[in-house]
């Protein structure tokens, strides 16, 4: 899998907060085009992860890379590569959808013949077309969700965050936007996705889990419900979170 | 450039969509436009008098009635006593109390000398100043009157040399609306101004937008141009209607040319709205903004020369003064409106101003972290 090229390299990454740490220590690598899953309990620390890499929130201490740039000094150029769709949902409500697409991808700098032509073809994806000039506070809690992770990937970022996308969205509303993940992904985007669902843990191609600050755990699902002796992502995330901590050689490998 | 655009569209599209917005922006100043120059002024219409005649004499007599010939006295009360007068003037149905004392009549006769009294209600300091100068001249007209009745006319002119005519320049009636609407016109300007700029940073870090803006490659001074452009133009077109109101409602002059009017009022809005945007960066929500806008805008208004001059101010207040933009533009408004000057009139102010706007926008822009 290393031969895939790397895409986000994060080694002793911490963060600090006065004296609560809320990244203790983060080392993984992310591969591109894999969808990489980011676990962990509410407050374990995920959304500081995101926003370091993202360039949001400037890190502590640590080496880390996004897209082959420098989190401490080149983070305007990471911002070119990246897409984010934050858990605070960020589409303007008395804007239409056309509106929404056209200003954010007018500030990515593309120019307005070409958002014109990909925002059709979108809206015909979606089946959003009726919607096109509808506003956003209009439409329903999953289709804002859908639309602002299409906003995110407009510009054919080379990866793309999404901080807990499905949260607060029906089972079926999840499914659909996990199809859109996978598409996302054969296309070459990277996606790096955070999540307190186990079940779309199984989803992802890779998977970290963190407890307190730390990455406890990080592996394939296959191999992370081997190593613990569970059935499901869910059993070993419990059994992470209650402490039993048996780490798996692939993580020891890596950090040391 | 192309990102500036794409910003004060949307920005536009949100502010005319919002249909709370719209009358406040637009309709709110007029009215307090209207209220506020009929209300604001200084000019006296109505002194309540009480009259202590001690001495009853004829002269005494003439006196006061010179004072109730005066437009804006009105004689509530005679009396002979101090006390009543006194009492007037602490229940307040007194302004002014005159006491002539006994014998008045007759020092001024042996003496050519004699002392009136004036009791000023000085609660209202401004006013006070205004009765005393308004009662002073008219005592000094009636030592005219005495001075032409008991001596003949050559001896009064030996006495009185000097004739001193006034005149006031560009403002001869000393009309107080036309000196106040540009002032206040200003004010109204500026906080519609400056609170939708700073507001508007603020509410989308509530709103979490500004997470997504800030997430992209954009460029920190195109983000505050895009943010300030808008409600720059919003103000300036508020100005535009402020100064039709005021001139159909108001007479009101502009006897400079309104292409030096509208550059100045340009440089100024962007040291007021860079200044609503400074805060709007150092500021979390629109409770804090709202506060420290509150905090400068007090101080500014207040210290801007539009009630108070400025040159009467103590000198440590006049050189605070400096970071007030308020000071620049009332003069330069003042200047343009009533007595028509041109850029080489104003040329301190419009460096101060341009000096003032460059600074304030570059710690906008310095302040403005899109990493925190």
């Amino acid at each position: 899998m290393e031969n895939r090229g790397v895409v986000i390299q994060a080694r002793n990454m911490v963060k600090k907060f006065g004296h609560f740490t809320a990244n203790d220590n983060l080392n993984f690598d992310v591969y591109k085009g894999e969808i990489f899953g980011f676990l962990g309990a509410n407050g374990a620390g995920k959304t500081t992860a995101i926003r370091i890499l993202c360039g949001l929130s400037a890190p502590t201490s640590g080496k880390i890379t996004v897209a082959g740039y420098d989190v401490h000094r080149q983070t305007e150029s990471i911002k070119k590569n990246i897409g984010y769709m934050s858990q605070k949902f960020t589409l303007y409500d008395n804007l239409t959808v056309w509106e929404n697409i056209r200003f954010y991808a007018g500030i990515y700098g593309m120019k307005l013949s070409a958002i014109k032509v990909k925002t059709d073809r979108l809206m015909k994806n979606l089946d959003l077309e009726h919607a096109r000039d509808k506003r956003i506070a209009s439409l329903p809690l999953g289709w804002k969700q859908k639309l602002a992770f299409s906003v995110a990937i407009f510009h054919d970022p080379k990866i793309v965050f999404l901080d807990e996308p499905t949260g607060g969205v029906d089972p079926i509303t999840r499914r659909q936007f996990w199809d859109m993940i996978y598409e996302t992904a054969h296309s070459g985007i990277t996606v790096f996705v955070t999540t307190h669902y186990m079940d779309e843990a199984e989803y992802c191609d890779r998977v970290s889990i963190m407890v307190d600050g730390r990455i406890d755990a990080l592996d394939t699902p296959a191999k992370l419900k081997k190593n613990y002796k569970a059935k499901t992502m869910n059993d070993v995330f419990l059994k992470l979170a209650r402490g039993e901590n048996v780490c798996p050689d692939s993580y020891r490998e890596l950090n040391s | 450039m192309r990102t500036i655009l794409y910003i004060l569209q949307k920005e536009f599209i949100l502010v005319f969509r919002d249909k709370t917005m719209l009358p406040m922006i637009f309709f709110m100043p007029i009215i307090q436009l209207i209220i506020l120059v009929n209300a604001a002024t200084f000019e006296m219409k109505k002194i309540d008098m009480v009259v202590l005649d001690q001495d009853m004499s004829s002269t005494s007599r003439k006196l006061i009635s010179k004072f109730g010939g005066a437009p804006f006295y009105v004689i509530k009360t005679r009396t002979f006593s101090a006390q009543e007068a006194e009492d007037a003037l602490k229940d307040n149905t007194a302004d002014l109390v005159l006491k002539i004392p006994a014998n008045f009549e007759r020092d001024l006769i042996r003496n050519d000398k004699a002392n009136v009294q004036l009791l000023i209600n000085a609660i209202d300091a401004v006013a006070a100043g205004l009765i005393n100068a308004y009662s002073t001249n008219i005592i000094s007209d009636f030592n005219k009157d005495v001075l032409a009745e008991w001596h003949d006319l050559n001896q009064m002119n030996v006495d009185l040399p000097l004739d001193v005519s006034y005149r006031y320049w560009f403002n001869p009636t000393l009309e107080y609306k036309i000196y106040m609407l540009p002032g206040i016109l200003m004010i109204l300007v500026t906080i519609i101004g400056m609170f939708l700029s700073a507001l508007n940073i603020v509410r989308e870090k509530e709103l979490g937008t500004i997470e997504q803006i800030n997430v992209t490659p954009i460029r920190k001074h195109h983000f505050i141009i895009g943010k300030l452009l808008p409600f720059l133009i919003i103000a300036m077109f508020e100005l535009a209607f402020g100064l039709i109101a005021g001139r159909l409602l108001f007479d009101q002059p502009i006897v400079g040319s309104l292409f030096v009017l509208f550059t100045m009022a340009f440089i100024y809005l962007l040291v007021a709205l860079g200044f609503g945007l400074f805060l709007s960066t150092i500021s979390n929500n629109q409770q804090q903004v709202m506060f420290t806008i509150f905090f400068f805008l007090l101080v500014f208004i207040l210290m801007s020369g539009i009630f108070t001059p400025v040159e009467s101010m103590p000198e440590w207040a006049q050189h605070v003064n400096i970071i007030n933009p308020f000071k620049y533009f009332i003069r330069v408004l003042r200047m343009i409106m009533l007595k028509g000057s041109g850029f080489t009139d104003m040329m301190k102010e419009l460096v101060s101003l341009s000096i003032y706007g460059l600074i304030i926008l570059s710690l906008a822009v310095w302040r403005y972290r899109k990493t925190v």
